[in-house]
């Protein structure tokens, strides 16, 4: 009987109804995308440190885990790394950041090739010339590039030799003496990629190295893929935080406003649902569960939503977000938007709570 | 005669405070209301007739005096009590219908006898009601597309449905033209005397009054 009156209600008002729900679906969008864009980017991010092929990972200090740092460390190392026990191989690489999420890598053909077996060209072929560049299909798709085109990178102009399936190292790769030079950081590495002879003590060599090269950053592949998650990366939690709450700050304020019109204007039916005997229960009863129907709808509208922008991203935006479908947050974000929902109802409840009965069966 | 009033009323006042002013809408009012009674009470406007059907309907606190209400005294009850005397004891009947406008006929007497903690089936005898007022066919419209008499005739159905012991109607018939007044007037006459309901009604109207045992006269928050 109940629900028939919250539906009548929601029915009678339609476009505040569907505002409403519109709203909260928004809201639930925004925080789904930014965690679905944060585990899609991460995601990819440890898919091509593992297409590297390498057993263990060597940075210098005081560098973090996604941080986009410059070159720090002296190409001489590499050399010294693979008289280690055990290490077979070393590749040393440089990583110049670009705008956003984007970085470009300089690195030694040959040497990745020996690593990993190398790129798979989907168009055209291999770094020849100083000057040459190849990207990723996502890459070449969101600049819409060709081969032969000419692109300017950190000032400097490239010419489009080879488009790369995506997956392994980096989206932009250079020859690293060409990257080194351009960026005033002549014999300098960011990174080295390391080959042990069994994959098996990769943790052990890391043990070893990590006592000897005090200091700097070593990890098993598999250690630094686990690491590439949300809760690890301090920046991006905090963002999320600040989304979350930003999300539930709107839905509040959308929900207020709708339930205080609601309650303003259904003045004389809460004075007769009083009258004739409703208790002050049944009047909250009546508005947290219009509002409650009201944010598990925006939520079931959120969520589609979401599909859209995911949709969105993959096709104007391929290669600097990736926006996953992460389930275990539908539940999280839903959980958000009834939260803000209900805090938005009290006041408005209250309101109706405490209206005289007499003044409102008067009421025009 | 030895059964005790179903409403005794003594020496009830009431004064609104209005700022500064302080209203004496009620000053000392005596009244005894007999189960199965159909009583109006008739007075110029301002004289007090509204202030006491709110009362005696526990929508309003009194200021002093005793009300007992089929045998509870509602000096100092709390609103939560007032609340359920509303659910159980008294039904209303008012001037502006007052349905549920989103609701159909039916759903405005079913979520009062949702409310009321009954089943939401209408028994026969509230079946027979419902014949009695002419409404059967009427029951899926929205308020809006229902006449002024019809609309008080569910309204007069929505304060029966939980067998209150007294209906409390005021100016039912105010909104009314002739026809449909003397109708709406004729019915709950009808219902006083088939159902024996105890009915007080309240009207500034001489005629609608005559259909009631008993006419009581009020002026100035008194009874004369
Ligand atoms: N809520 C209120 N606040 C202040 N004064 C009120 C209030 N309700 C009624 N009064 C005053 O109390 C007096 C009695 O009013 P009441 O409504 O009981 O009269 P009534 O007999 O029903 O009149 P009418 O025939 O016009 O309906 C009037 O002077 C009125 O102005
Ligand atoms: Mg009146």
């Amino acid at each position: 009987m109940l629900n028939k009156l919250i539906f009548a209600n929601l029915g009678h008002r339609p476009v505040r109804t569907l505002l409403s729900v519109l709203a909260i679906a928004v809201e639930v969008t925004m925080i789904l995308t930014l965690v679905g864009v944060s585990h899609g980017t991460l995601d990819q991010s440890a898919q091509r440190a593992r297409g590297v092929g390498a057993d263990i990972w060597f940075r210098p200090p005081g560098s973090s885990a996604i941080g986009l740092s410059s070159a720090p460390m002296s190409d001489k190392i590499p050399a010294l790394l693979m008289k280690e026990p055990h290490v077979t191989f070393a590749m040393g690489t440089m990583v110049q950041p670009l705008s956003g999420f984007d970085a470009m890598t300089g690195l030694d053909l040959d040497d990745f090739r020996r690593l990993n077996g190398g790129f798979h060209y989907l168009k055209g072929g291999p770094l020849v010339n100083d000057n040459d560049v190849v990207v990723d299909e996502y890459y070449a798709q969101q600049k819409k590039l060709h081969v032969g085109d000419t692109l300017n990178l950190v000032n400097h102009d490239w010419k489009l030799v080879g488009i790369i399936e995506s997956g392994k190292l980096s989206r932009i790769c250079v020859k690293l003496p060409m990257l080194q030079t351009l960026t005033g950081n002549p014999g300098h590495l960011s990174q080295i990629f390391l080959k042990v002879d069994d994959p098996k003590d990769a943790q052990s060599v890391v043990d070893a190295l990590r006592v000897k090269y005090h200091g700097y950053q070593i990890y098993t592949m598999e250690e630094f893929t686990s690491m590439l998650s949300i809760s690890n990366v301090g920046m991006l939690k905090s963002f999320i935080g600040v989304v979350i709450g930003v999300a539930v700050i709107v839905g509040f304020i959308v929900v207020f406003m709708a339930m205080y019109t609601a309650v303003l204007e259904r003045t004389r039916e809460i004075g007769i649902l009083k009258a004739v005997g409703g208790s002050s229960g049944l009047i909250l009863n009546i508005l947290f569960r219009e509002t409650l129907l009201l944010a598990l709808l925006g939520s079931v509208v959120g969520i589609l939503l979401t599909y859209g922008t995911q949709w969105l991203m993959k096709h104007a935006v391929p290669a600097s977000l990736v926006q996953e479908t992460v389930y275990g947050w539908w539940p999280i974000a839903t959980g958000i938007a009834v939260v803000g929902a209900l805090l938005g109802a009290i006041v408005p409840g209250i309101k109706a709570v405490k209206q005289d009965v007499t003044e409102a069966l008067s009421y025009e | 005669m030895s059964e005790p009033p179903i409403i005794k009323v003594r020496s009830l006042t009431k004064t609104y405070q209005v700022g500064e002013v302080a209203v004496h809408a009620l000053r000392g009012v005596d009244l005894d209301i007999r189960k199965g009674e159909f009583a109006a009470i008739i007075g110029a406007s301002g004289s007090g007739k509204s202030t006491l059907f709110h009362i005696l309907g526990g929508l309003t606190p009194m200021t002093t005096g005793t009300v007992q209400l089929n045998g509870r005294d509602m000096a100092g009850m709390t609103n939560a009590e007032r609340t359920e005397l509303r659910k159980t004891t008294v039904g209303f009947v008012f001037q502006k219908y007052n349905l549920l406008p989103t609701l159909s006929a039916e759903d405005n007497i079913r979520i009062v006898q949702y409310i009321g903690g009954r089943d939401t089936v209408f028994d026969p005898a509230f079946q027979e009601i419902l014949k009695l007022l002419g409404i059967t066919d009427r029951m899926k419209h929205k308020p809006r597309a229902l006449s002024g008499g019809q609309q008080q005739r569910v309204a007069i159905a929505r304060g029966l449905v939980n067998s209150p012991a007294i209906l409390l109607a005021d100016e039912p018939t105010g909104n009314l033209d002739s026809e449909n007044s003397a109708a709406v007037l004729k019915l709950i006459k009808d219902l006083n005397r088939r159902l024996g309901q105890t009915i007080l009604m309240i009207t500034h109207d001489a005629d609608a009054a005559s259909y009631a045992d008993r006419i009581v006269k009020m002026r100035d928050g008194r009874i004369v």
